[in-house]
């Protein structure tokens, strides 16, 4: 998206809910910018490196457990624990990334992996007492700036949308700098990346482990908005999916991709399923969506833009 | 510059390499032929660091390589390409070749402008902003070229970089190689096509069943009667005497 147009749009569609007193309207922009900082964080690794995860709500997990463990036993603000999130998901993320890597597992193989690491926390967190087992973890309430909890979801949604501009930026320089292109280089041919100097296994840690930082930012801001952690919120696999979705159906490896795909996901699927009240309906609806788009629009919603200004 | 020596190979049952020996001298182009199945090809996959051999040692510059990573070896300066072309498919020309640029050159600006000399010096300037899938084999087998190049080799290792083109691309691609030897590269090929062979290198190696057979310049190998036993199967060279003997 080279133009100006979408940009502005872009820029008008994220000031719209402050705008509006609506509190309908502000909490469906906040799902939507969590789900697309969400779906940004597995295109990093995802889109641009093609290490298709299936379990990353790992590092979302591990970021909202971060800020309910530091809130409720040290006390610690969440405005300290973003960073404290972000070390973490990374160090995780280049942990299971360099793993995987070194053993030369790739595609379904690595997504089995990281699917079973996911599900290996969830147990994690309803045995251990550190954790609260299964009941989960309640931060109390204590609204201010201090705290990282606005009585206005409208300042949680701002937190949300700087957070996915950074995403973004994170994005826009992968498309630009040498890092990018040798992590695309990576996605599209190992041995001829290889062959030409690329240090495969590093690459790819790298990228993941970034990757793994974003969705534990997104951890934080969760627990920051609702207050409140369990196993199946953090580690359960539909998160993993949505953050899949968001980034193929939007364009995986584009800046633009994530919040397309959010907007898809949440506008179409959150509308329909107000009509439509059968239980499963919206996951089938999500996969009617896959399917479309890997078989009709591979590039996803963004490559949209392009194939217009060709024909 | 390079020096091989006792490099051995096997898979499962089969020894594919055995005790090959090569040398390669700075500025030189050398040739590695051989019949199809030979071991060219796991020779130059062991030298380059993606099959690790079971013995022998790979010196370049002075250093032994074998045991290091491939993308180690790539950056102390000796890259290869390969004999399936394997373009970065979603990336256009220009993003295929500036792949091998940033491996010595971090800025992106200064990169592209490093791909973009490259592939026009090796004709591919009309076709740099297209996508790298759909290209033809002759502009594939360049790219393949181009690419390792813009890593600023010491050498380049290519492998049957002239199998599948038609007479007049071979011409080009002949003499594109030659300017690239020109440029200061050292270069070692593995090629089929005896002319083209004939007409690039100074020094020839031929390898049969795992094993070097012959070494020397083309005019030599061209005579020698294990070559052409190698090629042409048992007692050829005995035949071809007699026959040559008839006729005269």
């Amino acid at each position: 998206m080279k133009t100006l147009a979408p940009r502005l749009i872009f820029a008008a569609l994220l000031l719209v809910p402050f705008g509006f007193g609506s509190q309908f309207l502000v909490n469906l922009a906040m799902l939507t910018a969590m789900s697309a900082l969400l779906g940004q964080a597995w295109n990093i690794a995802g889109g641009f490196g093609g290490l298709t995860s299936f379990g990353h709500t790992v590092f979302f997990g591990l970021g909202a457990y971060a800020a309910a463990i530091l809130a409720t036993r040290y006390g610690v603000s969440a405005w300290f624990a973003l960073p404290v999130a972000f070390a973490l998901g990374g160090a995780v993320g280049a942990v299971i990334g360099f793993a995987s890597f070194r053993a030369g597992l790739r595609g379904s193989y690595f997504a089995l992996v990281t699917l079973a690491f996911a599900e290996a926390f969830r147990v994690l967190a309803t045995a251990s007492e550190f954790t609260r087992g299964g009941q989960g973890i309640n931060v109390s309430l204590d609204l201010g700036l201090a705290n990282f909890q606005f009585a206005d979801r409208r300042a949680t949604y701002a937190v949300i949308v700087a957070l996915l501009l950074l995403a973004m930026a994170v994005a826009a320089w992968l498309r630009r700098s040498r890092f990018g292109a040798q992590l695309m280089a990576v996605r599209e041919n190992e041995d001829a990346a290889a062959a030409l100097g690329i240090d495969i296994v590093f690459t790819k840690t790298a990228a993941f482990s970034l990757s793994g930082g974003f969705a534990a930012l997104g951890g934080v801001v969760y627990c920051q908005t609702y207050l409140f952690v369990d196993p199946l919120i953090a580690f359960g696999v539909e998160r993993s999916v949505e953050m899949l979705l968001v980034a193929m159906i939007g364009g995986a490896g584009t800046v633009w991709g994530p919040v397309l795909g959010a907007l898809a996901l949440h506008l179409v699927a959150d509308t329909a399923r107000s009509f439509i009240a059968t239980p499963g309906f919206a996951p089938m609806l999500y996969g009617v969506m896959l399917l479309v788009i890997v078989g009709l629009l591979p590039g996803g919603v963004a490559s949209l833009g392009a194939r217009w200004r060709r024909a | 510059m390079l020096e091989v020596n006792g490099l051995s190979k096997r898979f499962g049952g089969l020894q594919a390499v055995r005790d090959v020996a090569l040398t390669v001298n700075e500025g030189a182009i050398t040739a590695l032929i051989g019949p199809n199945g030979a071991g060219k090809t796991t020779t130059f996959a062991m030298v380059a660091g993606f099959i690790r051999p079971d013995a022998g040692s790979v010196r370049f510059l002075g250093k032994e390589m074998a045991g290091l990573r491939p993308d180690r070896i790539a950056a102390l300066g000796m890259v290869r390409t390969f004999q399936v072309t394997q373009p970065f498919a979603g990336l256009s020309v220009m993003e295929n070749i500036r792949i091998g640029a940033f491996l010595h050159e971090a800025d992106p600006g200064l990169a592209e402008v490093l791909a973009r000399e490259v592939g026009t010096r090796l004709g591919l300037g009309a076709i740099l902003d297209r996508p790298a899938s759909g290209l033809t084999v002759a502009a594939r087998k360049r790219l393949e070229v181009a690419r390792a190049l813009a890593t600023q080799p010491r050498l380049l290792l290519l492998d049957e970089v002239m199998a599948g083109l038609n007479p007049s691309e071979l011409g080009e691609i002949v003499s594109m190689i030659r300017a690239v030897r020109d440029g200061g590269v050292t270069i070692l090929l593995i090629e089929h096509i005896m002319a083209a062979v004939a007409a690039l290198a100074e020094e020839v190696n031929v390898m049969a069943e795992g094993a070097l057979i012959a070494r020397g310049t083309p005019t030599q190998i061209a005579r020698d009667p294990a070559v052409v036993e190698a090629y042409l199967g048992h007692g050829a060279a005995a035949r071809m005497a007699q026959s040559g003997a008839r006729h005269a």
